[in-house]
């Protein structure tokens, strides 16, 4: 009998110890520049490498990204088409204050975030007008409209194609170069710490449990006297300045702003992600943006790698698109993976038989 | 007088591009809530088709167009039987599963024929230009308004005078109510993303005429502007989505000829969200 209770004991530390897991996976990732661990396959060199981290780094991004994206579709119940928009605007918004404005640094940055968040106030009026999906058509509209000005280069100030670098002169010496790779890797890893504390924090506030709400049956929130047309307004923002706190990391990490980054693929890349990892958990939106962007990478590499170009032609041509296997993954996952990687365990729990036995007969037992 | 009268006509036969887009993706959005992100995907496949007949396959024009036009219409019907029905009932995964074949359709076309855009040959009857109070106006103009009015009078007729179109009009309506009177929707269903897709897989074909290329970013390009036009018009509303096609066709036109060029695109999506401002609902008030 003090044998069982022992090892009930023990286990409850053990969950204890576990719960605590993702302080470890912190520490983890903050020391992996000091590491020189190969991950063959995985990456092109050892972990702490400038090629690896500036990957990891820009995994670290899209995690972030991906959950601030999520604070809309999976905990409000908003399937936006823009948010690449607000990513973009904090991109290039830091890039032009520095280029044209030339402020410092830190204060374009504060620009940046700005510029998202006037304009995800002032897009998210419009477009909260329209409920359900006419919201993500409105949406999907004004970020391409984004997309095409961008494009269209008005001014000379965006560069067009080409997009725009960033003024190396302008930035604090320890983010410039590629020995201090490092330094831009923690500054992401600080922006996906950064994100995932607002968006727990807020869906945690009263603000979040009314949003939860919305997700949930909209009309009953009205009824119960509550508009949601404001609620909806404040996740929207927050959620475009946590993207547009994005751009200005990604602006550094990668040294300039291209258009690709305000395209509407960039939005539905960034809807795959959260749907790969599991809209609404915790931590699949992070999981899904870590794995995609590394897969999209490694992707690319397999699309321009020799073993692709020696297949017969039915092989070669969908392989050699990265975009189509992005596609195909995602109406994988859409039939294959509902709920996402995040509720794959609890999946895998309840259609196998062995998990499935001892908790039909706890239920016996009381 | 001739400028106006000239981008008018360019105007109105982009209107019509849009519409025929537009229709079909405002009866699947009206009657099964779906936003369908493919529907640009079947207006590339539509153009391609058409143009590898015209070019490889050695038909004329007046074929082509029309294989073009039954290429994409099979197309719908596979993707409305493989991908959305399964997901019935669940308009979420649905939009998320045409995501995937938006994004997976183009990039295979790009694979298959490059990324480049492709010439169309364009035929003798069309290639001339016609003097109109004052304008010399491109001949294709004509052959798109022509044909955007053709399908919107033939759809008009269908709503209104088939039992089909009955169905899918009680359908846009209340799909709940027509569910429980014991008719299978889901048969209105495959119908309309039948015709949907042929509009824009033929939307595809004139738009290789009318641009003189097809190339894979063709369709979703103008896939933003016929979601604009169907909240405009308002979902489920084929006159609604006429007109405000129109009104975006036209809008474009002038704004970017009297502006700098690419403000057309801006000044559409601006009237768009002065539109949502003051009539949440669209010109026809029916978006929910």
């Amino acid at each position: 009998m003090t044998a069982v209770l022992v090892g009930t004991d023990g286990a409850s530390i053990v969950r204890r110890m576990l719960r605590r897991w993702p302080l470890g996976l912190l520490l983890l990732l903050a020391a992996a520049p000091y590491s020189a661990l190969p991950v063959p396959g995985l990456l092109d060199g050892p972990l702490g490498s400038p090629g690896s981290l500036q990957l990891i780094a820009l995994c670290l991004i899209y995690g972030g990204l991906a959950t601030s994206y999520d604070l809309l579709l999976g905990h409000t119940g908003l399937l936006s088409f823009g948010h690449a928009l607000y990513f973009a605007t904090g991109l290039y918004a830091t890039d032009l204050a520095m280029l044209e404005l030339h402020l410092p640094f830190a204060a374009a940055v504060l620009a940046g975030i700005g510029a998202a968040l006037l304009l995800a106030l002032l897009l998210g009026a419009a477009s909260l007008r329209v409920t359900g999906i006419g919201f993500s058509m409105v949406t999907l509209a004004f970020a391409q409209a984004g997309a095409i000005l961008v494009q269209r280069d008005p001014g000379g100030l965006t560069g067009g194609e080409e997009g725009r670098a960033v003024p190396a002169d302008r930035l604090p010496g320890a983010l410039v170069g590629i020995g201090n790779t490092a330094n831009l890797y923690w500054i992401a890893l600080a922006y996906l710490v950064l994100v995932l504390a607002v968006v727990r924090w807020t869906v945690g506030s009263p603000v979040g449990r009314v949003l939860a709400g919305i997700r949930e049956n909209e009309r009953r929130v009205e009824v119960l006297g509550l508009r949601p047309y404001g609620y909806k307004l404040v996740a929207f923002v927050i959620a475009g300045g946590l993207a547009g706190a994005g751009g200005a990391v990604y602006l550094l990490l990668t040294g300039g702003a291209t258009p690709q980054a305000a395209s509407s693929d960039a939005t539905l890349a960034l809807l795959v992600m959260v749907v790969l990892g599991g809209s609404g958990t915790r931590w699949g939106p992070l999981l899904g943006g870590l794995l995609y962007t590394w897969a999209a990478h490694r992707l690319g590499d397999l699309a321009n790698s020799t073993d692709v170009a020696g297949l017969p032609a039915v092989l070669r041509v969908p392989l050699s698109q990265p975009l189509f296997l992005l596609g195909a993954l995602f109406v994988a996952v859409v039939y294959l993976l509902p709920g996402g990687l995040a509720k794959l365990p609890a999946r895998i729990r309840t259609t196998s038989p062995l998990t499935s036995l001892p908790a039909s007969r706890s239920v016996r037992g009381e | 007088m001739g400028t106006f009268v000239l981008l008018a006509c360019t105007g109105l036969g982009l209107g019509a591009l849009y519409f025929l887009i537009a229709a079909g993706l405002s009866l699947i959005f009206g009657l099964m809530d779906v936003l369908n992100l493919a529907h640009g995907a079947l207006l590339s496949v539509g153009g391609y088709a058409a143009w590898w007949a015209a070019t490889g396959g050695g038909m004329s024009c007046w074929l082509a167009v029309p294989f073009g036009t039954a290429v994409g219409t099979l197309a719908a019907v596979l993707l409305e039987l493989a991908l959305v029905r399964p997901l019935y009932g669940r308009p979420r995964e649905q939009i998320l599963a045409t995501v995937g074949v938006g994004l997976a359709v183009p990039a295979l076309l790009a694979g298959l024929w490059g990324a480049d855009a492709r010439p169309f040959p364009q035929p003798a009857v069309l290639a001339g230009t016609v003097r109109l109070l004052g304008a010399v106006v491109p001949r294709d103009r004509f052959l798109l308004i022509a044909a955007a009015l053709l399908v919107l009078l033939a759809l008009r007729l269908f709503l209104a005078r088939t039992r089909y179109g009955l169905i899918v009009r009680a359908g846009v309506a209340d799909r709940a109510m027509v569910t429980a009177l014991g008719i299978d929707v889901r048969r209105a269903f495959t119908l309309v993303f039948a015709i949907g897709g042929a509009a824009a897989a033929l939307g595809g074909a004139l738009a290789g005429l009318y641009f003189g290329s097809v190339s894979p970013d063709q369709g979703p390009g103008l896939l933003i502007f016929a979601f604009v036009v169907v909240v405009m018009g308002g979902a489920g509303s084929v006159t609604g989505a006429a007109v405000a096609s129109v009104v975006v066709g036209l809008v474009q036109q002038f704004a970017n000829y009297y502006s700098a060029a690419g403000l057309g695109d801006l000044a559409v999506v601006v009237l768009l969200a002065v539109l949502l401002l003051v009539r949440p609902g669209g010109l026809t008030g029916r978006l929910a």
